[in-house]
């Protein structure tokens, strides 16, 4: 029996979360107990944050928008960042946050949302925050790959059905 | 009209999988685990080399033994991996694919009745390319009990006084077998003893799942009188670019590189540039599908132990070759059968060799999903056969 394989069972996960317990458990050469075991204490210990479906909006009627905006922002005083964060995150149409080295200091990416909804939440959410100095906004025009995966593209298996 | 075709030609056999590749064909939806080759697409800064040699307009001859600077960076790839060392100037020749250097080294080494034995179950073109050279095939057949690894025993009692070279594969295609470093260190005093030129066709070498891949070039002696073949095809999932190369000593080499250059001329311009970023930065990426070859690997082996069916554990390259013999069938009434009733492609163990006959090569470079499709419909396939196996009067 070899050792628990976290950053296997990660990677595989991150590959394809539908994979069943004992799937892993045979593709690493563990127990299935011992895969479920690791598994529920990653998600204890938030090493696991959740399980999603990789979703391209853009085969669907959804004509929503994704917007990515940049932040400058004045860190506090005994806080440095995490204060302003968190008065970002705290809004469900935060999708995603990073604190980023370089020009500006966030990059907010907001949930699909129309034009106007985008507008007015930079406007009255984020630019009235007193320690944003300032906000840019990109709107994506055309997503080709997400988590790893090109989206348009359907892999076909090009090979002959049968080779020596 | 006279009958224009060659005798030699004549007396060789068909490849035994053409005909179940013909009834594969015209099924629909088969899902196949018949392939022999990686399902991987070559890694992209591979083929963006490629198509960067194009758009520099190169795309003439190379010097017939391949650019120099792929056969420095194949030296130094042998040398890191295996501690080979090969002077890239007259030892090493870049050939077609793996396919041509088994080709021009049998052919630049036999003479008229010189005997190679070698290893069934084996790839197919042994047997026909000793027979294109004049040489008298003799198998040394190996079983599941041995693991499929040749025994010193085996070998000696397969010489005669007209045997010219040993041909091995390991990692092997189609059984997986490997041999370690011990299991090759038991062959070399024969070989020696009887004075043979080994030809050690590894292009599995980085598709060795337990321990590192041992060349048995690499064994005290063994460098003089060895023939290493190894190429691009499976380590960097690159079977169309068509590339491998053969590393000899040059006194060897020398006549291995006349045959090439008037058969061959020079391997792929454009395939040589794209192979010279693979040795360059391409461990990792051989790192990433051996990893990604071993868990289907074990999941594979986990399916069959499910299922009950004896296979005996692979450690190299990308194939199981389980034995079906309880089902009463030879391995192509199986191969028929099981592609018929379930829509499932898989090898017959006797077009590698008649001591195949009692397994079938099942290939798992294929995704989880479609492994596991596979073999629920091979479970079912087994189960029906036990069944109605056990009830003998029952119709089917």
């Amino acid at each position: 029996m070899e050792g628990i394989k976290r950053e296997e069972i990660l990677r595989l996960l991150e590959e394809n979360a539908r994979y069943t317990v004992k799937d892993l458990a045979a593709m690493l050469g563990l127990e299935a107990k011992k895969v479920k075991d690791e598994i529920a204490a990653m998600e204890r210990e938030r090493v696991i944050c959740g399980y999603h479906a990789l979703v391209n909006w853009d085969k669907t009627d959804d004509e929503k928008i994704s917007a990515l905006i940049e932040l400058k922002v004045t860190p506090q005083r005994g806080d440095g960042y995490e204060r302003i964060a968190e008065k970002i995150y705290q809004y469900p149409e935060v999708e995603s946050l990073y604190l980023m080295s370089g020009g500006y200091d966030f990059t907010v990416i907001l949930k699909k949302a129309t034009m106007k909804e985008i507008a007015s939440f930079v406007s009255s959410r984020l630019a009235v925050i007193e320690e944003v100095q300032s906000t840019t906004t990109h709107v994506v025009l055309a997503r080709y790959k997400d988590h790893g995966i090109q989206l348009a593209e359907n892999r076909k298996d090009m090979r002959m059905v049968v080779t020596p | 009209m006279r009958d224009f075709i060659n005798d030699k030609i004549k007396r060789i056999k068909p490849s035994g999988i053409r005909r179940l590749f013909d009834i594969a064909s015209e099924i629909p939806d088969v899902i196949s685990l018949g392939v022999g080759e990686p399902d991987f697409e070559t890694p992209w800064h591979i083929r963006e080399e490629g198509i960067y040699s194009l758009h520099k307009g190169r795309t003439f001859y190379t010097s017939n033994s391949g650019l120099l600077e792929l056969r420095s960076e194949i030296a130094a790839f042998m040398s890191r991996k295996y501690g080979l060392n090969y002077d890239p100037k007259n030892e090493i020749i870049v050939t077609v694919g793996g396919s041509e250097a088994i080709d021009i080294a049998l052919r630049a080494v036999l003479d008229p009745g010189d005997e190679v034995v070698y290893p069934e179950p084996c790839f197919v073109s042994y047997e026909p390319c000793i027979l294109l050279s004049d040489g008298v095939p003799v198998p040394i057949e190996l079983y599941p009990g041995t693991e499929f690894r040749l025994t010193p025993e085996q070998l000696e009692a397969a010489v005669t006084p007209r045997t010219k070279a040993l041909l091995i594969s390991y990692p092997n295609n189609p059984t997986g077998a490997v041999m370690d470093r011990r299991d090759l260190e038991k062959l070399v005093p024969v070989i020696l003893k009887h004075d043979l030129l080994v030809i050690s066709d590894e292009i599995y070498s980085e598709l060795s799942y337990k321990e590192r891949h041992v060349s048995i070039a690499s064994l005290p002696g063994m460098r003089e009188r060895t023939i290493v073949i190894n190429g691009f095809s499976k380590s960097f999932a690159m079977t169309g670019w068509r590339l491998g190369f053969v590393c000899a000593p040059e006194g060897i080499a020398e006549y291995m590189l006349k045959v090439h250059q008037f058969g061959i001329m020079s391997a792929p311009t454009m395939s040589q540039y794209a192979a010279v970023s693979a040795m360059r930065s391409g461990d990792k990426d051989i790192d990433i599908m051996r990893e990604s070859y071993n868990q289907r690997r074990r999941f594979l082996m986990e399916c069959f132990r499910e299922i009950r069916l004896p296979c005996f554990e692979p450690y190299g390259a990308f194939y199981a070759f389980p034995d079906i013999s309880e089902f009463g069938m030879d391995s192509e009434n199986f191969c028929e059968e099981l592609l018929k009733a379930e829509k499932v492609a898989v090898v017959p163990g006797s077009a590698f060799g008649a001591c195949g006959s009692r397994h079938v090569r099942i290939s798992y470079a294929y995704s989880i999903e479609e492994l596991k499709e596979a073999m629920s419909r091979i479970a079912r396939f087994v189960k029906e056969r036990r069944r109605t196996r056990r009830s003998p009067g029952r119709a089917v």
